[in-house]
């Protein structure tokens, strides 16, 4: 594959990141510091859909709902001043799994059309969940009264220290899901993807590789919910709205499936085609709909794949 | 304190969502048994169907003629999407599938808001179905009672035509094993431009009854749709029976739900937790009814594949 361009192109990008904070400072434009962060907390979301999604081949239209759970573990803890970002973390990351465990092990009992239905349903409901949790802020959501504490150790009450936080996580995130992609479990699950029965028929449990990269994905995007709250200083059922989904398997297919840093570049691309879009009309929408059409009509294997990819794919 | 003529009341109300939910279940679950296409953006169709209707009963006054115009409009609407856009996405992998039909209820969103403004609007009841009647004592709306009719109404037509005609034959016969039937000299392509047509027509009519209800409003399409993909999973796809089951238990447990959970929990919980636990456990409960469908049968009440 385009190795070569790919590292060049993620590399470029997280340099870019890096100097966000210095840029935003001189031109005094916090608006970028925050667009960058929430676009690099989208990516850490992203990348863990791609795990199950590009490399599982499970399409899960329901995994904001994990990011969900991560931000309202921390919005819930908060506001019983639980404020501890030690426990906050591990708890988002903990719950999320939980429910990830059960939502997948209900979902993987089917296959294809089902299996989206199902993810979706299961993530909708997490949402109405939120908005019928009164004492959290219903459908107003909640504001967080205040961010993780990590007592002596960091400040993240500092904007650029949580941007350099959410920077390193992102880096952190894509070496996990190098390592994880290229282990024995990796190759199993690709595998699968690629042919299930005969995975099966080699010997290999394959309901339970699947259910573990679901989980995997869940405690990931559970993660991303917890920096997404301290983000935002706000909870609400919005982040597990199915449109969010929808914007998460938009990232991942922007920067092509199935590559390890294409849901980076996907979700770049995806915020800054919304910040355009919307610069140039209220109705933006009406132009990114038809161009996601486009997209899938005609530029299969994404933007990571359209531009730095003219040679073929080592798979 | 319980009150039968209470429940008697909302199992009608669920009757009448059921019945709704079907309307759109009927159509969505062969397109997605007979072509194995994921269609978001059937609630769209639903959505537009409702603003249509809607707009035509504030023009001339007549909900009937609203009716009347959205339908064809919807359904000419629909034909040309299959062909023109979905089509091509046959052949593709159910996310291709997934990304467009989103893409399409992004755009379609977007346009009503531009064309209508994000408001919403109030469709007036009609003077003639206005009123109640009175069934034991207990005040039925006239108008649920003709969506209820119209509902089962064609419920019926849809039952004679998949079972007693020769598309209906065609329709069965493609959900349970596409190739076979091509195979057989069968244009499927034929029979799914019509099933989608029907399917678009019968989703504009579910909106324009929803309008004096319900809210036109721009994410009323997307809401029902996940209530609409529950009721397929549960019924088992490409199944119309299946559909029709679907649709009776997700809309009467829905409304029992919600009017009804929170007393029954106050009877062994403090008031204040059923409080709070009541409205929680009443929004997910469809979910857990298909969790656990799916988990003795994973392909739904009434299957329609067949290997």
């Amino acid at each position: 594959m385009g190795n070569r361009a790919q590292i060049i192109i993620v590399g470029t990008i997280f340099v870019g990141l890096g100097l966000v904070p210095l840029f935003a400072e001189l031109t005094q434009t916090p608006f970028y510091l925050d667009l960058a962060r929430r676009m690099m907390i989208l990516a850490i979301g992203a990348l863990s859909l791609n795990l199950i999604m590009g490399y599982g081949g499970l399409i899960s239209f329901g995994h904001a709902a994990y990011i969900g759970i991560g931000a309202y573990v921390v919005g819930i803890c908060a506001e019983h001043e639980l404020v501890s970002g030690f426990i906050q973390w591990p708890l988002a990351i903990i719950v999320s799994g939980l429910f990830a465990i059960i939502f997948g092990l209900i979902s993987l009992r089917t296959r294809g059309v089902y299996f989206i239905m199902i993810t979706l349903a299961l993530a909708q409901m997490m949402y109405f969940l939120g908005v019928s949790l009164d004492r959290y802020g219903g459908d107003d959501g909640l504001p967080l009264i205040e961010r993780s504490n990590f007592g002596a150790v960091v400040d993240i009450t500092n904007n650029v220290t949580l941007y350099f936080i959410v920077l390193g996580a992102l880096v952190l995130s894509l070496l996990f899901c190098k390592r994880l992609i290229n282990s024995r479990f990796g190759m199993v699950l690709q595998g699968t993807r690629s042919n299930e029965t005969r995975m099966k028929t080699i010997g290999f449990p394959t309901l339970r590789y699947q259910l573990t990269a679901f989980v995997i994905a869940g405690m990931m995007a559970g993660f991303a919910g917890a920096l997404l709250a301290n983000h935002t200083d706000f909870i609400n059922p919005d982040m597990m709205h199915w449109t969010r989904s929808g914007d998460l398997i938009i990232m991942v297919l922007l920067g092509g499936m199935g590559s390890l840093a294409g849901p980076v570049v996907g979700a770049l691309a995806f915020i800054l085609l919304e910040e355009l879009l919307s610069g140039v009309t209220e109705y933006w929408q009406l132009i990114f709909g038809p161009f996601l059409i486009l997209v899938v009509l005609f530029a299969r294997g994404g933007l990571l794949g359209f531009f730095a990819n003219k040679e073929q794919r080592d798979e | 304190m319980f009150d039968p003529n209470l429940l008697f009341e909302q199992l009608f109300n669920g009757l009448q969502l059921g019945l709704l939910l079907f309307l759109l279940a009927a159509g969505l679950t062969l397109v997605f048994g007979i072509m194995d296409m994921m269609n978001l953006a059937h609630g769209s169709l639903y959505m537009l169907g409702a603003y249509v209707a809607a707009q035509i009963t504030l023009w001339t006054g007549s909900f009937l003629l609203g009716v009347a115009v959205s339908l064809p409009v919807i359904l000419l609407l629909g034909v040309c999407l299959e062909a023109g856009l979905l089509r091509p996405l046959y052949a593709r992998g159910h996310l291709d599938q997934v990304l467009a039909t989103f893409g399409m209820i992004l755009f379609f969103n977007e346009f009503v808001r531009l064309v209508w403004g994000p408001e919403g609007i109030e469709v007036p009841l009609p003077d003639f179905l206005k009123g109640n009647i009175i069934i034991f004592d207990i005040p039925l709306p006239n108008y649920r009672l003709v969506v209820i009719g119209v509902g089962l109404l064609v419920a019926l037509m849809m039952y004679l035509l998949v079972t007693r005609t020769r598309t209906g034959m065609l329709i069965r016969a493609g959900a349970s094993n596409r190739d076979m039937v091509q195979a057989l000299g069968i244009d499927i392509n034929r029979v799914f431009t019509l099933v989608f047509g029907i399917g678009a027509a019968l989703a504009a009519l579910a909106g324009a009854l929803a309008g004096p209800i319900l809210a036109v409003t721009i994410g009323m399409g997307e809401n029902i749709l996940i209530q609409v993909l529950v009721v397929i999973v549960i019924g088992g796809i490409g199944s119309i029976r299946g559909a029709f089951v679907g649709a009776m238990l997700i809309g009467i447990i829905d409304i029992l739900g919600r009017s009804f959970l929170d007393t029954f929990f106050k009877l062994f919980l403090p008031v204040n937790a059923a409080e709070t636990a009541g409205p929680a456990v009443a929004s997910m409960l469809i979910y857990i009814l298909m969790a656990a469908v799916l988990f003795f049968k994973p392909q739904g009440l009434f299957p329609a594949k067949t290997g």
